[in-house]
């Protein structure tokens, strides 16, 4: 048995005075051998990125920095190395690749000379040798004419593009251990599945160590040999990836993993089959830059949509980002106005701008948004903001009081929150006073716009649980808009996929998820990472 | 976004600029208390009915507005700035005449100012958290708020009179007759005080601009990218850091030499520089009214170059924008 | 809230130090009429008296026997009429214009940019010389030329703001609640949007009062006001014989500056934003 290529012993990390906690990371035992892949698994606050800054050595000493413990590297102590020592291992035996593609590139230096700094700095070669190993990484990390990307300037290239450049530095002088902090989490679903099969690949041609920081279960089942979960700056629970995720040990652990959506499509059908949403050949263009001479940009974010919701259905929107779903939206609510097409609500017409829709009928659509932390106003308390709206309306303020109240305890939160500010709560109890607020309208639609993206996996669980049940108790249809298919399938009775501004295929979840017809839909399906272990994969056979 | 394209729109947009201030100012004699043949001839001229004549047949005053705002832009672009009765010659003459004395002053003042502001500004971002930030920081504050003409006062009160170190006025000394290197070396004795006094404000402006920009961009995650490739930390500084920190405290200096002209009329006043500020300032003490507006217009074409060049300057630096 | 910023205030010691110089210039321009015992026109004793020899007179006299120490305390009522009254005018105008722009958005922010970037490209301090010298000087030329010159740079951050502010989703929300724009205007954005305007008009302030005192220095202050800037003006012809007559003015307003812009950068921290307004 070789010596482990990675191995931490007992870590701490600890934290600034006067924050949350003492310890980031607390007593963390951790080993990765060659040719493996470690994933250390965690929600937000887990501690798992520290561990990877820990082992670069580029924590924020002295304020953030290890405590106790030791990392050995090849048997090498790297708490215990002096600085110019680890400059020598970063880049040539550790590698590393960050989470935020679009900011992780010098914007100022062209690609190639970004990889080729790499090579200057642990080598000295010539130049002809120097410019071959650069066209060869890129060439390696899957990039088309790589002779033209490394001349480019970053700005040029895609997230995935900027992504595989990044992997491109952290390789080229072929390390024996690659650190991969949530390399995927900000990229689209089938971006991720090639870059994660990227990674695959190399560390099977290489025969590399690879220790994986993700918060998403299915990225482990898809690449892990071991796996190690995280709590609160501790391991709770470690092993071989295949036990840990069909026998899970620790209650957090299985916390997590019921957490994940599921992706079974709904057996209830609340649908009553009479249609309440008519939408037909909606369009929309944006229109940026462009002057005196020159036509700006042109994005057709959304071609000709149209679709029916009946009352008491929920239609899923499922696409990646670019594909105009939350355009859709923000067209269904009124608050862009469409530049053709038709909405129809009930049989009657929607203006496309919610300024002229009459005060009654504004009630109609409400909305719950994507970020928790930009949807309320920060200067406002709870009760004011849910109030708003009815106030508006006429409502007397001793009976807004009281409703305020009643939709608190509605979405699970105590009445004394009225009093208080967005910053004191946490993001899944924001999203709960945002659908308080959508409520307080009596909307019969709600269009959920990404409702659970930004929060945290266990928490996105609950979220989703009072979306079911506000949706069964106030009767009402949903538009549920999201890139993840799981969410969908186990919220919507229909699902309609959108691809560049069109609904290229719709149809009932069950159906679009087990038998899809367009190859872009097959492709969605294919990459979402899989986690269903004891039940048959989807697509099924 | 192309380059050419880019330049050519920026030029339109600068000419533009500069026929809406010629307009301002044609607006602005009109405005003044009083017959505009009289405002334009000054205290002094207002007495000689001959040249407040020549005034009124020169520009068309007795013609309807529109006639003699289009007489004034055509005078404009035939490089006729009006003239001064005091003075007794065009005003653009005089102008050209001082204008090499004023570029010298703040084209030093802008160099000095730049090269040490941001080489103080990056030394201080080092040493964040230190008593010494703290020091340059405290300091480019107290710069920032000391009056310009002020501080001059006190350097002539310090270096040149208790100190006789330099001269307190003027460009050259008087009845010397220097030439060649004594001549450019008598010069220089004399552009010193009025060059650092003139810098040190502008210096506190880039120093802090410059400190904040590098501890900004310090923060951002392609810096930490290079931090994990094993790059020294003095290739991290230059390459990824200062060059990305550079680019707002480029654009923000483009503007601040325009301003420097402004800045320029208290120095050239105090040091009794013969350039462009200090003919500004005799405009005024004469109530010349003809001058006053024509340096006015002068000065303000020369910010709006300024802004331009700075524009071009950023084109070419950055890579965001496409060669033709 | 309200604790918050004063905790993170009073962390900046600059900034308090400020707020006590503030309140000593503050106090001596409203007592000024008490405090001084001559007027600062009059001459009450033989030029060129030095500081400190001369029971009556603290700071000495000028080349005419004028009282500097009266001349200060006056000087300091017309530098705080002057600043705020121009800083009030210029926020005025700039957060007008600065907030329609970035509200409506459209043609109109661009009509109102154009507009905004002219005035910015004009050297600001030669365009008040020559506003005051066809004016003639006098308080209120002064107050407008000084507001004129002033507001694009607070007009461009209330336009930044609001276009940014537009786009939060606290307003779609609000618009989806039924709130006419106006509503939303006031109680929506510029809520968010004052902290940074009142970090800005604090620093503008400051530089109205420099700008003012160089007009004065030039001679084209209002001849019946006494001012900072008009002291050291009159004191450069002697300024070998009376250092004292051109260093105390300037010292003065050197503190009153500094005084602003350090409780400018208090105030930036106490609100939690940026001096350049955004927020941090």
């Amino acid at each position: 048995m070789s010596v482990p290529v990675l191995q931490v012993q007992g870590l701490s990390v600890c934290l600034p005075p006067g924050s949350e906690r003492e310890l980031a990371v607390d007593g963390v035992d951790l080993s990765l051998n060659a040719g493996e892949t470690l994933c250390v698994v965690g929600e937000s606050g887990s501690g798992k990125s520290m561990i990877a800054n820990a082992v670069m050595g580029l924590l924020a000493k002295p304020k953030v920095a290890p405590v106790a413990g030791r990392i050995l590297f090849e048997g090498k102590d790297l708490v215990a190395l002096d600085e110019a020592d680890m400059r020598a291992l970063r880049g040539e035996r550790i590698g590393m690749v960050f989470q935020e593609p679009m900011t992780s590139l010098n914007p100022l230096m062209r690609v190639g000379d970004q990889i080729g700094e790499v090579l200057d700095a642990h080598r000295s070669l010539p130049a002809a040798e120097r410019n071959a190993r650069i066209i060869a990484a890129l060439r390696d990390v899957g990039l088309p004419d790589p002779e033209l990307i490394a001349q480019a300037y970053p700005f040029r290239l895609s997230g995935g593009q900027r992504q595989r450049v990044m992997i491109a530095c952290a390789l080229v002088l072929e390390p024996t251990l690659l650190i991969a902090d949530e390399p995927t989490t900000a990229l689209d679903v089938t971006t991720q599945a090639q870059i994660l099969a990227l990674l695959g690949e190399l560390q099977r041609r290489k025969g590399m160590a690879l220790l994986f920081i993700t918060h998403d279960f299915g990225v482990v089942a898809e690449i892990a040999d071991r796996v190690a979960v995280m709590q609160w700056g501790r391991v709770v629970e470690s092993g071989m990836a295949q036990e840990v995720l069909r026998a899970p040990k620790h209650p957090y652990t299985r916390a997590l993993i019921t957490a994940i959506p599921h992706g079974r499509p709904r057996r209830n059908d609340e649908s009553t089959g009479v249609p309440l949403l008519v939408v037909r050949g909606l369009n929309k263009t944006y229109r940026s830059g462009g002057g005196f001479l020159r036509p700006g940009r042109q994005v057709h974010a959304a071609r000709e949509l149209s679709f029916t919701l009946a009352r008491g259905e929920a239609l899923g929107i499922v696409g990646e980002s670019g594909s105009g779903k939350s355009t859709l939206g923000r067209l269904l609510t009124g608050l862009i106005a469409r530049d053709s097409g038709q909405v129809l609500f009930d049989g009657h017409a929607l203006a496309p701008e919610l300024r002229r829709r009459p005060a009654a009928k504004r009630a109609l659509v409400q909305m719950v948004f994507q970020d928790p932390y930009a949807s309320l106003n920060p200067r406002h308390t709870v009760g004011a903001a849910i109030a708003a709206g009815p106030v508006a309306q006429g409502v007397p303020r001793e009976e807004a009081r009281e409703l305020v109240v009643s939709l608190l305890r509605r979405v699970g939160l105590k009445p004394d929150a009225a009093d208080r500010f967005p910053h004191e709560f946490s993001g899944g109890q924001r999203q709960r006073i945002a659908i308080a607020r959508a409520l307080a309208m009596r909307p019969q639609l709600l269009v959920a716009d990404e409702p659970v993206s930004a929060l945290d996996v266990s928490v996105q669980a609950q979220v989703l649980a009072l979306f079911e049940q506000v949706r069964r108790e106030f009767a009402l249809s949903m538009v549920f808009i999201t890139h993840d298919l799981r969410v969908a399938a186990q919220m919507c009775d229909r699902i309609a996929v959108m691809h560049r501004g069109e609904i290229i295929e719709s149809g009932m979840a069950a159906d679009v998820l087990q038998r899809p017809c367009q190859d872009y839909t097959k492709a969605l399906i294919a990459a979402a990472p899989r986690f269903d272990l004891n039940q048959p994969q989807v697509p099924g056979q | 976004m192309n380059k050419l394209g880019f330049l050519a729109r920026r030029l339109q947009q600068g000419a533009t600029m500069l026929l809406v201030i010629a307009v301002i100012n044609f607006i602005l004699i009109r405005m003044a208390p009083g017959d505009p043949a009289m405002v334009m001839a000054g205290e002094a001229g207002a007495g000689d009915e001959q040249f407040l004549q020549q005034l009124r047949e020169r520009f068309d005053l007795d013609r309807p507005l529109p006639a003699q705002l289009g007489s004034y832009i055509g005078h404009l672009l035939r490089g006729d700035l009006g003239i001064s009765y005091r003075q007794q010659a065009p005003v653009l003459d005089l102008i050209l005449e001082r204008l090499p004395a004023t570029l010298l002053l703040t084209g030093s003042a802008f160099v000095l100012s730049l090269a040490s502001g941001v080489a103080i500004g990056v030394w201080a971002s080092s040493k964040v958290g230190t008593w010494k930030d703290s020091a340059v920081s405290f300091l480019a504050t107290l710069f920032y708020a000391t009056p310009l003409y002020w501080l001059a006062l006190l350097a002539v009160l310090v270096f040149a009179l208790w100190l006789p170190w330099f001269p307190p006025l003027g460009y050259q000394s008087v009845g010397m007759g220097y030439s060649g290197m004594a001549h450019v070396l008598d010069v220089a004795h004399h552009l010193v005080l009025p060059t650092l006094v003139l810098a040190m404000f502008y210096m506190a402006i880039y120093a802090r601009m410059t400190r904040a920009a590098m501890l900004e961009v310090a923060g951002q995650d392609f810096v930490k990218t290079a931090r994990a490739k094993g790059l020294t930390p003095g290739r991290v500084l230059r390459a990824h850091v200062l060059r990305n920190a550079l680019m707002p405290v480029v654009t923000m200096a483009g503007l601040q030499a325009g301003a420097m002209v402004g800045g320029a009329v208290l120095i050239e006043t105090v040091f009794a520089w013969p350039g462009i500020g200090r003919l500004l300032f005799e405009a005024l003490a004469q109530r010349d009214y003809s001058l006053l507006l024509g340096t006015f217009l002068f000065t303000a074409a020369l910010a709006v170059i300024f802004n331009i060049v700075t524009d071009l300057v950023y084109t070419l630096v950055d890579p965001r924008i496409e060669m033709p | 809230m309200n604790s918050g910023f004063l905790r993170r205030f009073r962390r900046n010691y600059g900034a308090v130090a400020g707020v006590f110089v503030l309140l000593l210039v503050g106090c001596g321009a409203l007592a000024a009429p008490w405090l001084c015992s001559h007027d600062p026109w009059a001459l009450v004793q033989l030029p060129f008296v030095p500081p400190g020899t001369h029971a009556d007179l603290l700071l000495g006299s000028d080349a005419l026997g004028r009282d500097v120490a009266s001349g200060l305390l006056y000087g300091a009522r017309v530098s705080v009429l002057i600043g705020l009254v121009a800083t009030t005018m210029a926020l005025l105008l700039g957060v007008g214009l600065g907030a329609v722009a970035g509200y409506y958005g459209g043609w109109v922010d661009t009509l109102l940019m154009r507009f905004t970037e002219l005035f910015q490209a004009i050297p600001g301090f030669a365009f008040a010389i020559v506003l005051v010298a066809i004016f003639q000087p006098s308080v209120q030329s002064i107050v407008c030329a000084i507001a004129l010159v002033s507001w694009p740079p607070v007009a461009r951050l209330v336009r930044g703001e609001f276009l940014s502010l537009r786009e939060r989703e606290f307003v779609a929300a609000a618009q989806l609640s039924g709130l006419s724009s106006i509503r939303i205007i006031f109680t929506h954005i510029l809520p968010n949007a004052v902290p940074p305007i009142v970090v800005m008009g604090s620093m503008m302030v400051a530089s109205s009062i420099l700008l003012e005192s160089a007009l004065s220095f030039l001679g084209l202050g209002d001849p019946e006001l006494m001012s900072w800037g008009y002291m050291v003006g009159a004191a450069r012809t002697a300024l070998r014989q009376a250092w004292w007559v051109a260093v105390f003015p300037g010292l003065a307003i050197m503190l009153t500056v500094l005084s602003l812009n350090l409780v400018g950068e208090g105030l930036a921290d106490g609100l939690n934003t940026r001096i350049d307004g955004r927020m941090r």
